[in-house]
């Protein structure tokens, strides 16, 4: 689900920004909990962060707002685990094991854990970048309904290469399963104006880091 | 917004609290029972979180890109190079990008589309970064953002909204204040905060910190 309420770049209505003074790093042990079953799991590389994040984009647009950010995790969590075939949904209902579990490739251990992650979305690159720093470019006007990481505000709009970033996993095959399909990443920037109308400020620019495939000749 | 509202005085969060307290339970509890996950592995993760990263890790690379003008130029051309060699525990594995505040020019960095952040250099987001208000204003509406947490540039400042879309990550290095002169690096790195990184305040001036 793409055209969800993820996507918030330019909504109106959700109020002002509320700094927590002194905030903690967890705000209820369970988070924390959370961010550590998502780690441990992903760790397992049965899905990609693309599919992680595809699954909170699919929560259901008013839960997903209704939900703070740990509780969207969890949420997200459940419904990999049970759509990877890894725990059933009446043992989720159960609250509890009904059977055994499959077996997986691997398991994160503590000694793991202990290490430090290292993850990198950078892929050899197939074929020469298809813009340079400078050049003119027009975002697509897509509507996928699975994932994609081009926002709603910035489609169908003209900007400026600024920055060629190398190759990277492409999140919209990656997500559904399709592999990394690597593509060439780029720094664009638009004036606020482009994305916003003539009322905008024009000394505000606003960038996104576009794959290649977001992009054609401006 | 009651999305990412998580504050401690919302009392009327109390029941659904224990509610998710037991869900998350019983959840590790099933992981952990068919062999996906390791309870031990799991505290380790949650002590990584909230000891070995933090934004006292940024602040350090602020404050030497301050003092030493061959380390900025090689942080603004490689960011993530420079700072696997002082991020500590977590390797920046994203693409790292440092970018400078000048008089011209104020960059302010959000992930609208969810919450992708300099982990490694800053710690965990805090919940107003990936709360709805912030994700949907800062590129619609930098001024006003900004006006929140009380930063007012001058008017013919530029203003620059990176949007994390890809698992690129931006550092913010902010002006350095007036009045500096001389400081240590560890003196300096006192001044960086949190938000004057993510482009949402400005370092400290000299008279807010002890030195």
């Amino acid at each position: 689900m793409t055209n969800s309420v993820h996507d918030m770049g330019g909504m109106h209505g959700f109020g002002p920004v509320e700094p927590e003074p002194n905030e903690p790093v967890f705000h209820a042990p369970w988070e924390g909990r959370v961010l550590a079953m998502q780690r441990a799991m992903g760790a397992t590389r049965l899905w990609t962060i693309d599919g992680g994040r595809a699954s909170l984009e699919n929560l259901p647009p008013l839960a997903y707002l209704a939900s703070s950010y740990y509780e969207r995790w969890f949420l997200g969590l459940e419904r990999r685990v049970v759509a990877h075939g890894l725990v059933g949904e009446d043992e989720i209902a159960a609250g509890r094991v009904l059977r055994p579990g499959v077996r997986l490739n691997r398991k994160l251990t503590a000694e793991d854990a202990k290490k430090a992650r290292s993850a990198s979305f950078e892929r050899p690159a197939p074929g020469p970048a298809r813009f340079k720093n400078g050049e003119l470019v027009r975002t697509v006007n897509i509507n996928p309904t699975t994932h994609t990481r081009l926002p709603r505000y910035a489609r169908g709009k003209v900007g400026t290469v600024e920055a060629v970033r190398g190759c990277h996993v492409f999140p919209d095959s990656a997500a559904i399963g399709a592999g990394d399909n690597p593509q060439w990443l780029y720094t664009v920037v638009f004036s606020a104006r482009e994305l916003w109308g003539e009322e905008a400020d024009p000394a505000v620019s606003v960038s996104i880091d576009a794959f290649e495939p977001y992009l054609t000749p401006g | 917004m009651a999305a990412d509202n998580h504050h401690p005085h919302d009392h009327d969060h109390g029941s659904e609290l224990s509610e998710m307290q037991l869900r998350v339970r019983a959840l590790e509890t099933i992981l952990t029972e068919k062999g996906y996950v390791d309870p031990a592995a799991l505290d380790q993760i949650v002590e990584n979180v909230e000891t070995k990263i933090g934004p006292h890790i940024g602040a350090r690379i602020v404050a030497r890109a301050w003092l030493d003008p061959e380390f900025k130029r090689r942080l603004l051309k490689d960011a993530t190079k420079v700072a696997n060699t002082m991020a500590g525990f977590d390797p920046v594995a994203a693409h790292l990008i440092a970018v400078e505040n000048t008089p011209k020019t104020h960059h302010l960095v959000v992930c609208t589309l969810c919450s992708c952040y300099p982990s490694s250099v800053l710690g965990l987001p805090p919940v107003w970064y990936k709360s709805a208000p912030y994700r949907s204003r800062a590129v619609i509406d930098p001024k006003g953002v900004l006006a929140e947490f009380g930063v007012r540039l001058p008017p013919d400042t530029e203003i620059r909204i990176w949007d994390s879309t890809a698992e690129t990550r931006f550092l913010v290095v902010p002006m350095r204040p007036a009045g500096t002169e001389g400081w240590s690096e560890e003196a300096l790195a006192k001044l960086v905060t949190r938000d004057s990184m993510i482009g949402t305040g400005l370092a400290k001036s000299p008279g807010e910190v002890e030195r």
